[in-house]
């Protein structure tokens, strides 16, 4: 069936492009990568009925977090041959680990199956004939309200803390202040000089401004 | 559903794995591991939405909107922290990070 055969070509290349993120030698490509992978998974997200998050997952993922990511790859100076030193030297265990874990999550998901009874256990159940983003927010803003502007609360702690831990404090450009420049006097300004005629006068030291 | 549950399943395990495997292979370069978190936390996102979907249950969705929330704090907080430990060391090799004598 056509809808199987997308299915495989969407989840062939998540895991293609998510094996490149954690094997390619450029850390730009590994960006790259993550990309196409948050598109397909969006594209199985699609699949399984849930249109709002799909257009979320590619808006917040592939449009802010790995932009993110690119930038930073691109902004801090690396030299990222050196990072991968003991690629070889750590890939046998961490094939162990992955092996053993896949093994045991396959016979999780083989061994199991849903229970009669899950389906009268449902919480909140998609409502038919409204859309996907409809059904979402009516939930969200009805039963998950204090969630919700919890989640938005964590998002303005994340911002504020990386605006605070980047921000440095640069000279700025000069500025009048008015104050001082108000209460400066004529003796801390002006010096009287007595030239001689026809001789000049030698030049008194600037003093220091006080702008 | 049209897509059986257990092949999600099998492409978020599978998905969850290889984030695993980056991150051992990857000891290094810390820009991969959170990278490899971010292909972790999409996999967990892969299974709420499968069982959401095979048990016509809108609760997954709701929570995967969370973890997204959370995986975009998480990755801006940690890139930041990135950011100023470049800055005032000049390196972010993670066997270099021994300020905290951890």
């Amino acid at each position: 069936m056509i809808i199987n055969l997308i299915f495989d070509v969407f989840s062939l290349i998540l895991l293609g492009s998510a094996a490149m993120v954690v094997t390619s030698r450029n850390p730009v490509h590994a960006v790259l990568f993550l990309i196409l992978a948050f598109i397909n998974a969006a594209g199985l997200f699609l699949l399984a009925g849930a249109e709002f998050l799909a257009m979320i997952l590619v808006i917040v993922y592939v449009g802010a977090v790995a932009v993110l990511f690119l930038f930073v790859v691109m902004m801090l100076d690396v030299n990222f041959s050196a990072l991968r030193e003991g690629f070889q030297r750590y890939a046998p265990i961490g094939a162990l680990v992955a092996l053993i874990l896949f093994g045991e999550l396959a016979l999780f998901v083989t061994g199991s199956a849903i229970s009669p009874g899950a389906a009268s256990a449902r919480l909140f159940p998609t409502p038919q004939g409204i859309s996907n983003t409809q059904a979402l927010g009516s939930l969200i803003y009805t039963n998950y309200l204090v969630l919700f502007q919890l989640s938005g609360v964590i998002l303005l702690v994340a911002m504020i803390g990386a605006i605070v831990l980047t921000h440095r404090d640069r000279k700025r450009a000069k500025q009048q202040n008015l104050d001082t420049q108000h209460a400066r006097t004529p003796a801390q300004t002006l010096t009287m000089v007595s030239a001689k005629l026809g001789a000049g006068a030698p030049m008194p030291e600037p003093k220091k401004e006080t702008l | 559903m049209l897509i059986p549950l257990s092949h999600y399943l099998f492409v978020a395990g599978l998905l969850l794995v290889i984030g695993v495997f980056g991150i051992f292979m990857n000891r290094k370069n810390i820009i991969i591991i959170m990278m490899s978190i971010e292909l972790i936390l999409l996999a967990a996102n892969i299974n709420f939405i499968a069982f959401s979907g095979a048990l016509h249950d809108m609760v997954g969705q709701v929570f995967t909107m969370f973890v997204l929330t959370v995986a975009a704090a998480e990755s801006a907080i940690g890139l930041a922290i990135l950011v100023i430990y470049f800055r005032n060391r000049g390196s972010i090799e993670v066997e270099d990070v021994t300020l905290m004598k951890g």
